[in-house]
């Protein structure tokens, strides 16, 4: 059986692979700077930028490599006037235990990713909570951090359903080129 | 490029997360030590977005206001009744102002009374949140010649806002009275005992270090203090209200969800600034 010769690389081509390789970082900033409307949720910031995240780790690594994610991470502390470097911290320890285990959560239905990414959103929100505390030099309250981890993993679904439609477009114009 | 073989370029991708993780450490060690530098970054990433939001304020605003709707059709009964009682109360009170109002014009001109000077102010727009998970801060859009600085008081047409805590070149951002880190003296109108502010990230202030034995009374309206040449004193701020926890919170005038334009005076007094705002000189113009 013969397989079909790779089309030619093309300018136009190349170019619609860029996009595809650009679009989940550039997606993600425009959620992060969308994200901070004031339509009166407060601390909706870091509750979109976590899904995505980890999102991506599990299902598309090569799309955010790791300094991609601290560069999202500098984005997201610069928006939120929390002490930099806490939310590049936070994110980069999600992307690496996510991108660990990749292998094993892709397979789950979609549920089990869920409660996966709910463990996610606790640990993270701990993390924050303690890196407030050792970067303020006070103890924050812990009923915003809660708030926070409930906020964020009510949004996943809406955010994951959005992007796997997304990535199952790029894999459908990948896999016919 | 340069051409690496392939297992040297599989163990630098495998090396990239470690050497980025001790990077954030860095970084966090880096915004500690020189907080100049980190508000100089966040005004500038501000200056940056502001014209993205300023053009998205009216669709955001319209969101908004489909969320407010929600709520407050949810509440539609209890906020009906609460209403009602409140206009008879004001309706009383409006006599009562009206007659005071007579009086006082009336012993102004007995005393040949010079008031003072209004302070001037500027309008600004808020365009975008400024907080996060444990920070509450609005981000306004002030225009290229402004004259915006550190420690200019906020007001709403109802009450105090909060402070100006950084300024850029475009944006300026407004650290509100509910933030963890926001102190204000203020002191009760009725028995002009002083107490701080202190903001809890919640939707109420709570007050904190009243003196011995005039603790504040349920109902009782506070207004700001002049301790320490650090505010003005007499903005309204908000009303007591005692929880059944024992902690006496303020009910805030101005509504801080809703914040859509905000009046920046300038009494001045740049005193004491909240903990992390660093009091540094005028921010450079760049022409």
């Amino acid at each position: 059986m013969k397989g079909r010769p790779l089309p030619s690389p093309g300018l136009l081509r190349r170019a619609d692979a860029l996009a595809r390789a650009a679009f989940p970082a550039g997606a993600t900033a425009v959620l992060l700077v969308l994200a901070t409307m004031p339509v009166g949720l407060p601390g909706a910031v870091p509750a979109i930028g976590l899904p995505c995240i980890f999102f991506w780790s599990v299902f598309r690594p090569a799309a955010l490599p790791p300094p991609v994610v601290f560069g999202l991470g500098l984005l997201q502390d610069l928006l939120t006037a929390a002490p930099i470097g806490s939310g590049v911290l936070v994110l980069l320890l999600v992307h690496g235990l996510a991108t660990h285990w990749r292998r094993f959560l892709a397979r789950q239905s979609f549920l089990a990713v869920w409660l996966a990414y709910c463990g996610f959103a606790a640990g993270a929100a701990g993390l924050d909570w303690a890196l407030h505390a050792v970067l303020g030099w006070q103890l924050p309250p812990v009923p915003p951090g809660l708030h926070q981890v409930a906020l964020s993993a009510g949004l996943y679904p809406s955010i994951a359903f959005l992007l796997t439609r997304a990535h199952e477009a790029m894999r459908r114009a990948e896999s016919a080129s | 490029m340069i051409r690496l073989s392939i297992p040297f370029r599989q163990a630098l991708s495998r090396l990239s997360l470690p050497v980025l993780i001790a990077m954030a450490f860095g970084t966090m060690l880096l915004g500690k030590a020189d907080a100049l530098l980190a508000e100089r970054a966040r005004m500038a990433l501000a200056d940056l977005l502001t014209p993205i939001w300023a053009a998205l304020h009216a669709p955001a605003m319209a969101v908004r206001d489909v969320v407010q709707e929600a709520r407050e059709l949810l509440y539609l009964r209890s906020e009906n009744a609460r209403l009602r009682k409140e206009n008879e109360r004001l309706h009383r009170w409006h006599a009562a102002a009206l007659a005071l109002e007579a009086e006082n014009a009336m012993l102004r001109r007995q005393l040949a009374f010079l008031p003072e000077a209004a302070p001037a102010f500027h309008t600004a727009r808020v365009v975008a949140d400024g907080g996060g998970t444990y920070a509450r801060a609005v981000l306004l859009s002030v225009g290229p010649n402004h004259a915006v600085r550190k420690g200019q008081v906020a007001l709403d047409d109802r009450g105090l806002v909060g402070r100006v805590t950084e300024v850029g070149s475009r944006s300026a951002r407004v650290l509100l009275l509910t933030d963890m880190n926001s102190r204000i003296p203020v002191a009760l109108e009725g028995t002009r005992a002083r107490a701080i502010l202190a903001g809890t990230n919640g939707a109420r202030p709570r007050l904190q270090h009243w003196p011995e034995g005039s603790a504040p009374r349920e109902g009782e309206r506070v207004v700001t203090s002049a301790e320490a040449a650090a505010f003005p004193a007499g903005l309204p701020v908000g009303v007591v209200h005692w929880t059944e926890a024992g902690v006496p919170e303020v009910e805030l005038f101005s509504r801080l969800d809703r914040l859509d334009m905000v009046r920046l005076f300038d009494y001045g007094l740049s005193g004491i600034l909240p903990p992390e705002a660093v009091a540094r000189p005028e921010p450079r113009r760049r022409r």
